[in-house]
């Protein structure tokens, strides 16, 4: 008999007495209106920098204010119009390896906890928005929706084969419990949230 | 004769030892207490925090009432995905596969991420007998990893080490300044160590958070991106899950995840919640699914609800008898209460002085966010223990004598009045740190002059 057999097995012949899921699936959430404010809450106390701007192309305007060479960018985000373009998916990310600002858009954002969901659909590939020093993302006020249940309802997560809730810059405090931003992804986050005046 | 083992680390001489350096104590009291009171102050701001905790655990029951059929239905969906499906019915075997798979690309560079089961394997030994190195990426583990331990805490793995210590592993390994202890320096120190090891490995592995049985994904949460940066560089994904990951639906994660970080860190989430379907382009996934003695814990009625457990470390931050003994007082890949209710279902003899580490007042099973009864385990297997006979003799005849005494009135007078007798005569026999054991923390208190029941005889009104 397989492992696979013997284990399925053991599984059904010791499992417990049937038990239901649970039928209760509503959660308290936060309003409309506040959505907004709590996501920059979130993703402030997150690490991120977080900048309102009425649309994508003052992106453009304010990177190339902060970072003066467009050769240190890599934007993915059609008309932000500074940095370098990839217009082809890359296959090997370590190509990437020295990259100092990324810029990539997410579709959705989540109020309690400042987390964008980012997906391979949008990167020309999977390591981009961890191998940067410098991650910058774009999301639109209209995509951030309160709580992870109603991220969850509005996703479908299978639909690609890579995605992922990014919550501001990488950290860690493995060393004496102190809080140390930018471990092995960026060190630094900007978030841009588009919001049309 | 008692089944009990001499020659094994026991919880109590491990603690003793972790308590001669009063100060590393303290702190480590301190700074884990400290997560404790972020958690709260987390869970605090979440108005739905009961129901929540009360659906994670009804929707682990019914995991773990189906897990057969939701295992045959992630493996399909997970086939259908482009992911390979191996399964393990122990620690040898997932080692076995691992190394096949490791062999077939040609052996090459490897790089680890978290992962409590590969632990439990004792994966990255068996691969060292083999010739095989591999990192471990997390910084915490990467540095228990350079001091040769096993990791202190699930969470948190080098909590038991001051930064004085990681400065000079950092300079022996690493070649940062002697004596350089600031964290953000030994950080960045570590960065750029581990950032030349994602970029040139061949195979990474990661562990799995939550497995989904309806989509045949999974996902891993960190917050450094160890896990990311590993496998989206290397051309083969190595993931490695004990078989009670599954959770039936992609929905489900709106209640976990929301659980996880709060319950661990008091961080609203982790950074990083990776959710993997599909290989990238030429890149190989591989899942391998381990009972390692799972699926007869499932079938152990007082202890299987252990399997709800996601691995967030709130218990073992909560309690106090971790906190003043250590991570590796408890001699398990996991420490703590969970730890201590888990590890006996691998082996009772080697594990049975774990259940009775612990004071059993009951905080573990408070934070607990899928709300196992924690401390009702750690009771009910001291019982279990005993009747096996995997408890020192002293320590039963000990609580056999008390039993005894406890459940006569005669015997309960006699020995109260010979014990505060001999308290009065011979105070230094039960003040002996050597003969009593309670003495050897505490100072036994003054012998009173009559007992209540002595004084109520007196006082009682005459007409009753």
């Amino acid at each position: 008999m397989s492992s696979r057999e013997k284990i399925l097995q053991q599984v059904k012949a010791n499992k417990p007495p049937m038990s239901p899921l649970p039928t209760q699936t509503t959660f308290a959430s936060i309003p409309p209106e506040e959505r907004l404010t709590a996501f920059i809450k979130s993703n402030e106390n997150a690490g991120g920098i977080v900048c309102l701007v009425p649309d994508v192309a003052i992106i453009g305007n304010y990177l190339k204010v902060n970072f003066t060479s467009p050769e240190r960018i890599l934007n993915t985000v059609q008309g932000v119009g500074f940095g370098l373009e990839a217009d082809a998916p890359i296959t090997d990310g370590r190509a990437f390896g020295n990259l100092e600002i990324a810029v990539v858009e997410s579709l959705l954002g989540v109020a309690e906890n400042g987390a964008a969901w980012v997906t391979e659909d949008n990167l020309p590939t999977r390591v981009l928005p961890f191998i940067c020093e410098h991650l910058a993302l774009v999301i639109h006020a209209d995509n951030i929706v309160g709580t992870m249940h109603e991220a969850y309802a509005a996703l479908n997560v299978a639909a690609t084969g890579y995605g992922t809730f990014i919550a501001g810059p990488s950290r860690t405090a493995d060393i004496e419990q102190s809080l140390v931003i930018g471990a092995h992804g960026p060190k630094r986050m900007h978030v841009f949230i588009v919001q049309p005046f | 004769m008692s089944k009990a083992h001499n020659s094994v680390p026991d919880h109590a001489e491990a603690a003793a030892k972790f308590l001669q350096d009063q100060e590393r104590a303290n702190w480590h009291d301190k700074a884990l207490w400290f997560n404790r009171q972020k958690r709260d102050v987390s869970a605090n701001l979440i108005p739905d925090w009961e129901l929540l905790r009360e659906t994670a655990s009804q929707i682990k029951d019914n995991v773990l009432a189906n897990l057969d059929e939701y295992l045959v239905q992630f493996e399909q969906n997970a086939l259908q995905n482009g992911i390979h499906v191996h399964w393990a019915a122990d620690a040898a075997e997932h080692n076995e596969i691992v190394l096949q798979i490791i062999q077939e690309h040609g052996v090459g560079k490897l790089v680890k991420s978290k992962s409590m089961l590969t632990e439990e394997c004792h994966l990255n030994e068996f691969l060292a007998t083999q010739g095989i190195d591999i990192i471990d990426t997390d910084l915490g583990e990467r540095i228990v990893q350079l001091a040769k331990e096993p990791p202190s805490h699930i969470v948190l793995p080098s909590i038991h080490k001051r930064k004085e210590e990681v400065g000079e592993l950092f300079h022996q390994h690493l070649g940062t300044e002697k004596g350089a202890s600031d964290p953000a320096y030994l950080t960045e120190a570590a960065r750029v160590h581990l950032r030349e090891k994602f970029l040139t490995a061949d195979i990474a592995i990661t562990g799995v958070n939550f497995a989904i049985a309806e989509t045949g994904g999974f996902v891993v949460c960190t917050n450094e991106g160890n896990a990311d940066m590993g496998v989206h560089l290397a051309k083969v994904h190595i993931a490695c899950m004990g078989i009670e990951k599954i959770i039936p639906k992609a929905e489900h994660l709106g209640v976990f995840l929301r659980l996880l970080a709060r319950s661990a860190t008091g961080q609203p989430i982790t950074t990083y919640s990776s959710h993997f379907h599909r290989p990238r382009a030429g890149q190989e996934m591989h899942l391998v699914l381990v009972d390692n003695g799972r699926s007869a814990h499932l079938g152990r009625k007082d202890f299987y609800n252990s399997l709800k457990c996601i691995r967030c470390g709130a218990c073992i931050n909560t309690c106090p008898v971790y906190r003043r003994s250590g991570g590796h007082s408890y001699h398990y890949a996991i420490s703590g209460p969970i730890g201590a209710i888990l590890a006996p279902n691998r082996d009772m003899r080697e594990y049975a002085d774990l259940p009775f580490a612990s004071t059993l007042c009951g905080s573990c099973s408070n934070v607990c966010p899928v709300k196992i009864d924690i401390h009702n385990q750690l009771y009910q297997w001291r019982q279990v223990l005993a009747a096996e006979d995997y408890v020192p003799k002293t320590k039963k005849d000990g609580i056999q004598v008390m039993a005894k005494v406890l459940s006569s009135p005669t015997l309960y007078r006699v020995a109260g009045k010979s014990g505060r007798l001999m308290m009065r005569l011979l105070p230094g026999l039960a003040n002996n740190k050597a003969l009593n054991p309670w003495a050897r923390q505490r100072e036994m208190p003054q012998p009173p002059k009559e007992t209540f029941r002595d004084w109520y005889k007196k006082n009682r009104p005459k007409d009753e």
